[in-house]
C-alpha cells in the first residue's frame, strides 16, 4: 500500500526501475526473435526487395544521353527549342565530336536506341551517321552544320535536337509517360499518335480479363467447395485429390493440354462436329483469342479459389442452416441469408489470390491468347527479353504493381481485409 | 622515386602475366544455338569430331539463340559473360557488332582456308555481312502448305487470297519479311520494296495489306510452331525455316508441300561475345577454326537442308546421312528453288528495326 503513495519509480528486485528492466527484457526478446527470422529477412531483401527496387530505379534512370553526348548536352543547355531555329554551329561541332567518340567505343547505337523510344526514326539517323562520322577529323573538318545535314536530313530537323535536349537529364519521366501512351513534347506531356498507342488498351484489357477470370472462378469454384465441405470425409478426400492433382501438374503441361483440346482440329471441335452440333466448315474458334485465355486461366487458377472457400465452408456449423429452416426459412432464404454471408471471407480470399495471380500471368496468355488475348505482362516480357527496352518494361511493371496495390486498398475499404480468411 | 618505378614495374609484370599464359586453353565450351534439328546437325557435323580430337574438352549447349541479343546485353552489363560462342542470324550479329557486344573476327587469320588455298574471306565472300560474323549456313524463310486441304499455291500472294485458299495461315510475329511480302503482293515491284517501306505511307500500306488477313493469322515465335500447326491441320499454310519444313516433309512424311516463291534468304553463323578471358577465347577460336572449315560445313548439309556458307563446300554436299536422299534439290540455293527469291536487306533492317517493331507491336495489339 505504501508503494502507491511513494513518488519515485517502481523498482525491480535488483534495484533498477521496473520500467527499464521490462524494456530491456522485451528488447532482448525482440532481438532474439529478429535473429531467428534474420536469414529469411536477408533472403527476401537480397532476392526480392533489392531487385524490385533496382527495377523501379531503371524506370526513371536516364544517364545514357549525357554520358554519351556530354559536349552536345552542355552546348544545348543554352538553346531554346521553342524558337523553331536549329541550334548554332557549336552544337553541331559538339555533336560531331561526341558522335565520333561514341562510334569508336560503339555506344552511339545505345543512345540511338534510347532516343528512338521517344521519337521513332532517330535510331536510323544516329546509326547511319555514326558509320561516317567515325572517320572524320574533328579538329580540321569543320564547320559541321552543313556536313551533318548533308549526311542525313534528320540533323536539320529541330524536333531531333529538341528530343536530345529534353532527354538529357539524369532522370526522366519518359518511360512512365511511354507506358501510358504519352511522351514529352515541346509543351510538356502529350498523347502519342494513334498508331503507336498500345499500353492503355493492354492495361485495361488485362484488368477486364482478370476480373472475368476471377468471376468465372467464383461461379465454378463455389459449388465444388460446397460439395467438398459437406460430403463425408472419405468421399471429400477423394474429390479433393481431383482438385489438387491439376494444381500440382506443371503449368506448361496444362496449358498445352488446353491447346490440344481447344484448337479447331482439336478434341472439343471434333466431338461437336461428330455429334452434329457444329458444321465441319464452321468449327468454333476457341483458342488464340480472349476466350482461349479465359478458359485456360480459369482452369489453372481454380484451385486457388476452391481451397480458401473450402476451408472457410468447413468451419460453418450446419446447425445454423437447420435452425433457419426450423424457423420457417425456404432453402433459398436459408442459403442466401444464413449460409452465404458466412462464406464471404472465403470468396474474398480466393478472389484476391486469383485476381492478383491473373494480372501477372504471361505464359498461358502467350501460348493460347493469340494477339487479342495477351496481357500486359506479355509486353513486359517482350521488352525485357526481346526488344531490350528495360526502362519501359520496368515502368510497366511499376504501374502494374501500383494498380494491384491500389486495388488491394480499395478492396480493404469495401470488404475489409480482416474479413479475408484462408481457413 | 625509385620505389614508385619499382612498383610500376611490378604492376606491369602482374598485368602482363596472364597474357603469358594465353596459350593455355579452357576445357569447357558453352555453345548457344537454336535447339531442334539444326542444333543436332551442328552436334553431329562438328562438335562430335572436335571432341574426338580433343578428348579433354567438355561442350555445354544452351538453346537461347532466339534471345541472343538481349541476353548478351544483360551478361555484358552484369560483367559476367557465361557464353563462349553464339549462333546468331546475320541481323543479330550486326546489332551485336554495332553495340560492341561481339568480338571482331579477322576472317583470314582466324579461320581455315579452303583446301585449294583460297583465303577464308574470299571463300565466304559476300556472306561476311559484319566484322563479327562467321557465316555457317544459308537458309530461307519460306512457306509450307497442306497438300490435301488446299490447291497447290503458285505464288507467295496465296497467303493474302483467302477466297481461293480458305483457312488459317501462320506468320512470324515480327515485321521483317511480312511487311515485304505484303507490299510485294500489293503490287510493289521487288526492287522498290525498301523505298516504299521507308515512308510512313508505305508502312501503313503494308500493315493494311496484312490487316486484310489479320483475323486468319496465327502468329508464331518458335520455328517449330508452323510445322506443328500444319501437321495438326490448324493452318493451311504458313511461313517457317525451310529446314524445319524439310524435316516435316522428308523425315516425318507429313502431307505438306513447299512453296519456294519469294523465299527470304537469310544467313546464320557464329558470333564470339566480347570480353572473354584469354583462355576461354583461345579455346573458342580453336573450335571456330575447326568448325567452319570446308569439310565440316559440307558435312552439316548431310543432316539438314541448309546451304553451306563456303563456296568451296558446295560441291561436297551429298546425300542425307540417314535417309540417303540427295540433298541438293532441297537447298534454298538450288536453281530450281531460287527462281524468285527475296534477299532481305540486313542493313536497312538494322537501321529501321526499332521503329518498325514498335509500330508492328501496336498494330498487333489493336
Amino acid at each position: 500500500m505504501s508503494d502507491i503513495t511513494q513518488s519515485g519509480p517502481v523498482l525491480a528486485a535488483d534495484g533498477r526501475p521496473l520500467k527499464r528492466s521490462l524494456a530491456r527484457a522485451l528488447r532482448m526478446q525482440k532481438l532474439r526473435a529478429l535473429l531467428l527470422i534474420a536469414p529469411l529477412l536477408l533472403f527476401i531483401l537480397v532476392t526480392f526487395i533489392l531487385p524490385v527496387a533496382d527495377m523501379l530505379f531503371r524506370s526513371v534512370e536516364n544517364r545514357i544521353v549525357q554520358d554519351t553526348l556530354p559536349r552536345t548536352v552542355e552546348v544545348l543547355a543554352d538553346w531554346d527549342p521553342a524558337s523553331g531555329q536549329l541550334p548554332e554551329e557549336a552544337a553541331f561541332a559538339a555533336l560531331a565530336a561526341d558522335l565520333k567518340d561514341a562510334a569508336n567505343v560503339k555506344t552511339h547505337t545505345k543512345v540511338a536506341k534510347r532516343l528512338n523510344y521517344e521519337n521513332p526514326g532517330l535510331s536510323s539517323v544516329f546509326r547511319k551517321s555514326g558509320r561516317k562520322v567515325k572517320n572524320w577529323d574533328i579538329a580540321n573538318d569543320g564547320p559541321f552544320r552543313e556536313k551533318l545535314i548533308d549526311l542525313n536530313d534528320g540533323w536539320g530537323d529541330v524536333e531531333l535536337w529538341r528530343t536530345i535536349k529534353t532527354y538529357s537529364s539524369s532522370f526522366t519521366s519518359g518511360y512512365f509517360l511511354n507506358a501510358v501512351d504519352m511522351r514529352l513534347g515541346a509543351d510538356g506531356p502529350e498523347i502519342r499518335p494513334e498508331n503507336e498507342r498500345i499500353y492503355n488498351t493492354m492495361l485495361i484489357r488485362t484488368m477486364r480479363m482478370s476480373l472475368i477470370i476471377t468471376f468465372s472462378c467464383i461461379l465454378l469454384g463455389y459449388p465444388v467447395a460446397w460439395i467438398l465441405a459437406n460430403l463425408p470425409a472419405r468421399k471429400a478426400n477423394l474429390l479433393m485429390i481431383l482438385v489438387l492433382l491439376p494444381f500440382w501438374t506443371s503449368l506448361l503441361v496444362r496449358t498445352s493440354a488446353w491447346k490440344i483440346l481447344l484448337q479447331q482440329q482439336g478434341v472439343i471441335n471434333d466431338t461437336l462436329v461428330w455429334i452434329g452440333l457444329v458444321d465441319d466448315a464452321n468449327r468454333l474458334v476457341l483458342i488464340n483469342n480472349e476466350l482461349g485465355t479465359i478458359i485456360a486461366m480459369t482452369h489453372i487458377l481454380l484451385p486457388f479459389m476452391i481451397l480458401p472457400m473450402y476451408s472457410v465452408m468447413q468451419t460453418i456449423n450446419p446447425t445454423y442452416l437447420r435452425a433457419a429452416k426450423s424457423l420457417g426459412a425456404t432453402d433459398w432464404t436459408a442459403f442466401w441469408r444464413v449460409y452465404f454471408p458466412q462464406t464471404v471471407p472465403g470468396i474474398g480470399a480466393g478472389s484476391i489470390l486469383v485476381f492478383i495471380l491473373a494480372v501477372g500471368y504471361y505464359i498461358t496468355p502467350a501460348l493460347v491468347g493469340g494477339t487479342k488475348g495477351t496481357f500486359i505482362s506479355n509486353l513486359i516480357a517482350y521488352h525485357i527479353s526481346t526488344s531490350g527496352n528495360w526502362g519501359l518494361g520496368a515502368a510497366l511493371g511499376a504501374i502494374l504493381l501500383a494498380v494491384v496495390l491500389a486495388l488491394y486498398w480499395v478492396y480493404d475499404k469495401i470488404v475489409g481485409i480482416d474479413n479475408v480468411k484462408l481457413g | 622515386m625509385k620505389i614508385s618505378k619499382l612498383s610500376a614495374l611490378a604492376v606491369t609484370t602482374a598485368l602482363c602475366a596472364p597474357s603469358a599464359f594465353a596459350e593455355e586453353m579452357a576445357n569447357e565450351l558453352t555453345l548457344v544455338s537454336w535447339g531442334g534439328a539444326y542444333q543436332a546437325s551442328q552436334q553431329k557435323a562438328y562438335v562430335e569430331p572436335y571432341l574426338a580430337q580433343n578428348p579433354g574438352v567438355k561442350v555445354i549447349w544452351d538453346e537461347s539463340s532466339a534471345e541472343a541479343v538481349a541476353k548478351i546485353r544483360a551478361m555484358n552489363e552484369a560483367g559476367n559473360v557465361t557464353w563462349d560462342l553464339v549462333d546468331a542470324v546475320a541481323s543479330d550479329s550486326m546489332r551485336l557488332c554495332d553495340e560492341g557486344l561481339a568480338e571482331e573476327i579477322n576472317h583470314d587469320e582466324d579461320l581455315a582456308a579452303a583446301p585449294d588455298g583460297t583465303p577464308a574471306s574470299e571463300d565466304f565472300g559476300d556472306l561476311i555481312v559484319s566484322d563479327c560474323f562467321v557465316p555457317q549456313i544459308v537458309y530461307s524463310t519460306t512457306f509450307g502448305y497442306r497438300t490435301d486441304l488446299i490447291d497447290k499455291p503458285e505464288t507467295v500472294c496465296a497467303i493474302f487470297d483467302t477466297e481461293k485458299y480458305p483457312g488459317k495461315r501462320s506468320l512470324q510475329k515480327r515485321p521483317i519479311d511480312n511487311l515485304e511480302w505484303a507490299l510485294y503482293c500489293d503490287g510493289v515491284a521487288k526492287d522498290e520494296i525498301y523505298d516504299v517501306l521507308g515512308t510512313d505511307e508505305g508502312v501503313e500500306r503494308a500493315l493494311a495489306k496484312l490487316g486484310s488477313i489479320k483475323d486468319q493469322v496465327v502468329w508464331w515465335t518458335a520455328g517449330a510452331e508452323t510445322p506443328q500447326l500444319l501437321a495438326d491441320g490448324e493452318v493451311v499454310m504458313g511461313s517457317t525455316y525451310n529446314g524445319r519444313l524439310f524435316s516435316a516433309i522428308a523425315e516425318q512424311d507429313q502431307p505438306i508441300g513447299m512453296l519456294w516463291d519469294m523465299q527470304s534468304f537469310d544467313l546464320d553463323g557464329w558470333v564470339v561475345p566480347a570480353g572473354l578471358p584469354a583462355d576461354r577465347k583461345a579455346r573458342v577460336m580453336d573450335f571456330l577454326k575447326f568448325a567452319t572449315d570446308t569439310q565440316r560445313l559440307a558435312d552439316q548439309a548431310a543432316y539438314i537442308s541448309y546451304g553451306p556458307a563456303r563456296a568451296s563446300s558446295a560441291p561436297l554436299v551429298g546425300k542425307h546421312a540417314e535417309l540417303g536422299i540427295d540433298m541438293a534439290p532441297h537447298m534454298p540455293t538450288d536453281p530450281a528453288n531460287a527462281g524468285n527469291v527475296h534477299v532481305y536487306d540486313y542493313e536497312w533492317w538494322a537501321d529501321n528495326r526499332d521503329d518498325l517493331n514498335a509500330k508492328f507491336q501496336a498494330w498487333l495489339a489493336k
